[in-house]
């Protein structure tokens, strides 16, 4: 058997190995991203005979939502990026802190690892409802807790001007954890003789933390922002289950581009409009990316 | 070397100049420090843990105790297991999460290995288009491909109905680009030589994979497969849109389903969510030092 046989029989392998994958990424995930487009350019309910084209009379109600500050819709848009940028950079800044605190201890430092870490490992629904229970009014342990030490009760949960706040708290709970695992892995690619040579030049910590260590983190913060900015945009778990009937209220106050998205979709059945918020998500998704990737190429 | 050498040497003779006073007080504030960065760790920790305990507490407190505000239970109790248990679908619930979290974990940890295998060793005519029609799934939202896989599993191109099924719950999972291209980074770090050799001596290209590549890969396949369940476990939006037969329910789809349907029995609620949470925690602390080195290795997310 000549070389080049052998050549030709690895190229056909290679495309026996791909067989399934590559039909798998074309049905289920090509072709359905291609037909969300499709569907959003029609009146689509599925209980229907059949979906009427509308072209791009979805993308125009959906302008004219986002124009309406008392439309659902113009709701959850703000909402969304609200969890964004609540919850983001309070998230990040928590997780470096907690990091920074890990490197300086040497005992224990594996326990506290774990215990920060297990909200993350366990179910977002379980989480929800644990936190549902500690936000109740009176007998919910917050609540419990204010009146022991004499404190005004709050709402939390039932007041319109604290529900989202409550729930972003929950969401930087949970995912602590993973950030400050990153963090530490970040903070070990710095080497220990840049801080002994800051220590000689004089340097306290505060200035090896803001000259030396936070430079050097850079791709790992812009990493976690990004991460993090895409899953609070994608906000949907823990609404649907902290509020009462999973309907983003009180007063729309805690709704989500998703949750409309999957309330649009398949309690309204209007799958045309639902599909339009998805294709508007994707943008958004898509810009931040493109960002993350020219920030990431860039040279520090 | 050298230069470590030196910097301990400076650092010598700058300690030796400066008075042994200064030394003292660093030392006396690096204790300092260290004292008040376990005392925050302690609070943060308890942040993390009181959650829990209240949880699990009230799932231990009789109805009557719900509404009284005491921290542990004074008569405690495991009747509301029993009633979870044996009175929901709970069980049910754990098997349908880990049927659906073991199909497709196995078929993440093949596929996704197979095809990083491919890219990683092999040659072939359109091999970048393909792999950058994989890479740009990766920026699909999976919100967008919710209601096309709904009609979809409505219709479905083979046999009956999706919906309500195993298959309908995990086909959006059997496969993953961020694993794909995980496993492709570790294929690389697979020698040519070794599978050169093993061409030689007659193992079939699928053999390479199967007995030379693979065993090699085994690290980052384990955190692949560890993620990949963690996260088929928790997944929620797609088995809820899915799913409506209560006997098809994922765990936190059940969960959620149970805890709508029983409004203030918090009990029972607290109960439920103590069923689901455990178990992820005992594989935790079992498997804690693979999953941390994982994340840090890969910088997935669950």
């Amino acid at each position: 058997m000549s070389r080049l046989t052998i050549r030709q029989r690895q190229v056909v392998w290679a495309y026996i190995f791909l067989l399934v994958p590559m039909t798998f990424f074309i049905l289920i995930r090509i072709i359905p991203t291609l037909s969300a487009f499709n569907i959003s350019l029609h009146d689509w309910n599925p209980l229907a005979a059949e979906q009427t084209f509308v072209g791009l009379e979805n993308y125009r109600q959906l302008w004219e939502d986002l124009l309406n500050p008392r439309s659902v819709t113009h709701k959850a848009f703000v909402n969304t990026f609200k969890y964004v940028l609540i919850g983001m950079p309070i998230q990040l800044v928590t997780a470096l802190a907690i990091a920074l605190l890990l490197n300086e201890i040497t005992r224990m430092s594996t326990l506290f690892r774990a215990i920060f870490f297990i909200p993350f490992v366990t179910s977002t629904v379980a989480i929800a409802w644990v936190w549902r229970w500690l936000y109740q009014p009176q007998y919910g342990f917050f609540n419990v807790m204010l009146s022991f030490f004499g404190l005004p009760q709050q709402p939390f949960l039932k007041s319109p001007n604290q529900a989202l706040y409550s729930i972003t708290a929950v969401v930087v709970w949970q995912g602590l954890g993973f950030a400050i695992i990153i963090f530490l892995a970040g903070l070990k690619q710095v080497p220990e003789t840049f801080y002994e040579a800051a220590k000689i030049d004089g340097a306290n910590r505060w200035q090896s933390f803001w000259r030396i260590t936070l430079p050097l983190l850079n791709t790992t913060l812009v990493y976690l922002a990004v991460l993090q900015t895409i899953s609070f945009l994608r906000m949907f778990d823990y609404v649907i289950n902290m509020t009462t009937q999973g309907d983003g209220g009180p007063l729309a106050s805690t709704t989500t581009v998703t949750l409309r998205v999957y309330r649009e979709a398949f309690s309204s059945f209007d799958m045309g409009y639902a599909s339009a918020l998805t294709v508007a998500l994707f943008g958004i998704i898509l810009v931040i990316t493109i960002v993350q990737l020219k920030f990431l190429s860039r040279d520090y | 070397m050298t230069v470590l050498e030196q910097d301990r040497e400076i650092t010598e003779v700058k300690a030796a100049s400066s008075s042994g006073g200064f030394l003292e007080s660093q030392k006396r504030q690096d204790k300092l420090l260290k004292l008040l960065a376990y005392f925050l760790l302690i609070l943060g920790g308890l942040t993390m843990v009181i959650p829990f305990i209240w949880m699990i507490s009230t799932s231990l407190k009789p109805a009557s105790e719900i509404y009284q505000g005491n921290f542990f239970p004074n008569a405690a109790t495991l009747n509301n297991y029993r009633t979870v248990l044996l009175e929901t679908p709970f069980l049910r619930w754990y098997l349908n999460s880990f049927i659906v979290a073991t199909i497709s974990t196995v078929s993440v940890v093949f596929f996704d290995s197979l095809i990083g295998f491919v890219f990683a060793k092999y040659h072939f005519p359109l091999k970048n288009v393909m792999f950058l029609l994989i890479l740009s799934t990766l920026m699909i939202p999976t919100e967008m491909l919710l209601i096309p896989w709904f009609i979809m599993s409505v219709n479905p191109p083979v046999g009956p109905a999706w919906v309500n099924s195993y298959w309908g719950i995990a086909f959006p999972g059997i496969i993953t680009a961020a694993g794909a291209f995980l496993m492709r980074q570790f294929m690389t770090g697979v020698p040519d030589e070794l599978l050169d050799a093993g061409r030689i001596d007659g193992v079939s290209e699928f053999g390479l994979f199967w007995r030379i590549a693979m065993p090699l890969t085994l690290p980052a396949m384990s955190a692949l497969a560890i993620f990949n369940f963690l996260g088929n476990w928790n997944a929620y939006i797609w088995p809820l849109i899915v799913t409506s037969d209560k006997a098809m329910m994922t765990l936190p789809v059940g969960l959620s389903f149970f805890s709508n349907e029983n409004g203030a029995d918090w009990h029972l609620i607290m109960t439920g969510a103590t069923l689901s949470v455990v178990p992820l925690m005992i594989v935790f602390i079992i498997f804690q030092r693979q999953i941390i080195r994982g994340i840090a290795l890969t910088g997935v997310k669950g």
